[in-house]
């Protein structure tokens, strides 16, 4: 069973945002890491680029797939999780603790389109 | 009615049809629009026998004439190494494709990481791949990288100095992809710092490509490129003549992100236009965005070393679109070739015959320009490759050198004649050029 955290928002591509006043850190869940296996690579944006909701703003890549990570909210990025470049393997140790850029949120109204945790299970289950 | 070369007889066909619920041929094909097929005629010869095939093909061998080559313009007649063709013969190498299910083929995984190897120390990049069609869509390649590491910047600035037959090629897949390519300025044979720096200013740009030596045989001198591209995020790419790189200062020293071109000058023959091989190198940090097959070196669950195709997920069978490049294939025989070609020269051997084309290039110059009846066309620094301007009919000069079994260089302008020299040349055969030249001149 993927875990999955109350108070996180959740896209339907499987990433989460952990809302820090006006910051958003953003990752992959639980359900996602499973479902990659073995994560060897993340291709990250850099500081200052932007995110738009929807769009792609970098890649995972496991033994068997490369799948594009999608912006759940829009904003700039001011942190990048530089771990990850060196350790690639922590996003299948704890996918909502390491987490992989933190953004200034541009629009907070965005957030009310995506689900809480109980929808969430609920859409993991569906699939 | 029995083809040689297709095997099923008429029984075969029906048989298949029927498996498949077919009524006949042209019942399978159903699904293609009316529109798209063909109706008619095909206007094809009646059969010839393997007998007159070979009086037809030797007949049109009969008409080739072999001409002393003093011609480049991005193909050279280096010598083939007999071993070379000898080893490139064998069925294993020469009938096998490109592996799929590659760990069983460790022997072709084998020699496709040597040749990677020896591109990287000949580059001075660290990373290669195991190799492009050829060095035109190599540039292409290259062209793509830059604009899919780029953040979403989709121009690619291009040197006037590039082979235009080069540019053709990466016009062909930029249009498809929506990438514009801007020329820079060239000054004096030359590409102009100056103008690069102001068209970078501009924005937008994802890269830009340079060539060395140039389309005019100049060794360009790239100080300060590499910077002033990444100082606006931009990659610095070169476009190369693999076996000039023995000796001239590489790309990896330049501070170039790719580095690419043709191998044919490793000891490929001319053969028409090919087969040639492309390579493309890069730095580590563009290693996720190599395009094409990449063999790695790892050992096996018994500790033995092993070769395999690795970090496949780049590649567009795994990422689709979102893949750099569509290639899945590489052009593993002449791999092969100029990989046996590298370890036959070695390092020496290689800068010999690089220095040797050099030599014979400047006394052919020198030479020409004591005669009166040329001048240098730049006043640049070149390699192996110059170009001179002539105010007589240069095509009438060939074809005179030609009637005496010689080709005298390839015609770049109205009034400019480029010479290319290689270790092949003999003295007494660039004399003889020379001398060729003057009686043409003299009968004026």
């Amino acid at each position: 069973m993927a875990k999955v955290i109350e108070g996180l928002y959740y896209s339907e591509s499987h990433e989460y945002v952990r809302v820090d006043g006006d910051y958003g850190y953003i990752g992959i869940t639980d359900y996602a890491q499973q479902a990659l296996g073995n994560v060897v690579y993340v291709d990250m944006p850099e500081v200052d680029d932007d995110v738009t909701a929807g769009e792609e703003f970098g890649a995972v890549e496991s033994v068997k797939a490369a799948s594009d990570l999608n912006a759940p909210v829009s904003g700039t990025v001011v942190e990048v999780n530089d771990a990850l470049e060196d350790q690639p393997e922590l996003l299948n140790q704890d996918a909502y603790e390491n987490w992989i850029i933190k953004v200034e949120l541009s629009d907070k109204a965005e957030l009310e389109s995506l689900m809480d945790a109980g929808a969430y299970e609920a859409f993991c289950n569906k699939s | 009615m029995m083809y040689k070369y297709f095997p099923h007889t008429a029984d075969d066909l029906q048989s298949m049809l029927k498996a498949v619920g077919a009524d006949s041929l042209d019942a399978l094909y159903s699904d293609i629009p009316a529109d798209v097929r063909f109706r008619g005629d095909y206007d094809l010869p009646s059969e010839m026998s393997e007998l007159e095939v070979r009086q037809l093909f030797e007949q049109l061998g009969r008409q080739n004439r072999q001409l002393v080559c003093f011609a480049g313009d991005g193909v050279y007649d280096h010598y083939t190494p007999a071993v070379i063709p000898d080893l490139l013969a064998r069925s294993e190498f020469l009938t096998s494709y490109t592996p799929y299910q590659a760990e069983v083929s460790q022997g072709t995984l084998h020699y496709i990481f040597e040749y990677q190897s020896m591109m990287t120390a000949l580059t001075g990049m660290d990373i290669s791949n195991a190799s492009m069609y050829d060095g035109t869509t190599a540039a292409a390649e290259a062209m793509m990288m830059a604009v899919n590491a780029g953040k979403k910047q989709s121009k690619v600035l291009v040197s006037a100095t590039v082979d235009p037959k080069v540019v053709a090629a990466m016009q062909t897949y930029a249009d498809g992809l929506g990438i514009t390519i801007e020329m820079i300025d060239e000054h004096d044979g030359a590409t102009s710092l100056t103008d690069f720096g102001r068209r970078l200013t501009a924005g937008g740009v994802a890269g830009v490509m340079v060539a060395q030596p140039n389309r005019y045989g100049i060794v360009e001198d790239y100080t300060g490129f590499a910077d002033v591209a990444h100082s606006l995020k931009a990659l610095f790419m070169m476009h190369c003549v693999a076996a000039d790189l023995a000796v001239l200062k590489t790309p990896g020293e330049w501070g170039a992100d790719i580095a690419c071109g043709d191998g044919q000058s490793l000891g490929i023959p001319m053969q028409f236009g090919g087969p040639y091989v492309g390579f493309l190198c890069c730095t580590e940090k563009l290693l996720r965005k190599m395009p094409g097959r990449i063999v790695g070196m790892t050992s096996d669950n018994r500790g033995q070393r092993a070769f395999v195709l690795t970090l496949q997920a780049r590649e567009q069978h795994i990422r689709r679109q979102k893949a750099t490049s569509n290639i899945c294939s590489n052009q593993s025989l002449m791999a092969l070739f100029v990989t046996v070609y590298l370890s036959l020269m070695g390092r020496q051997g290689l800068k010999e015959a690089a220095m040797l084309g050099y030599d014979g290039a400047h006394y052919l110059c020198d030479q020409l320009l004591q005669t009166g009846h040329f001048s240098l066309a730049f006043d640049r620094p070149f390699f192996n490759e110059f170009c001179l301007v002539c105010d007589k009919d240069i095509d009438a000069l060939q074809q005179y050198c030609a009637e005496a079994g010689y080709m005298a260089g390839v015609k770049t302008g109205d009034n400019m004649l480029m010479l290319a020299v290689t270790e092949r040349r003999s003295k007494e055969e660039t004399d003889r050029l020379v001398s060729l030249i003057n009686e043409y001149m003299n009968t004026l």
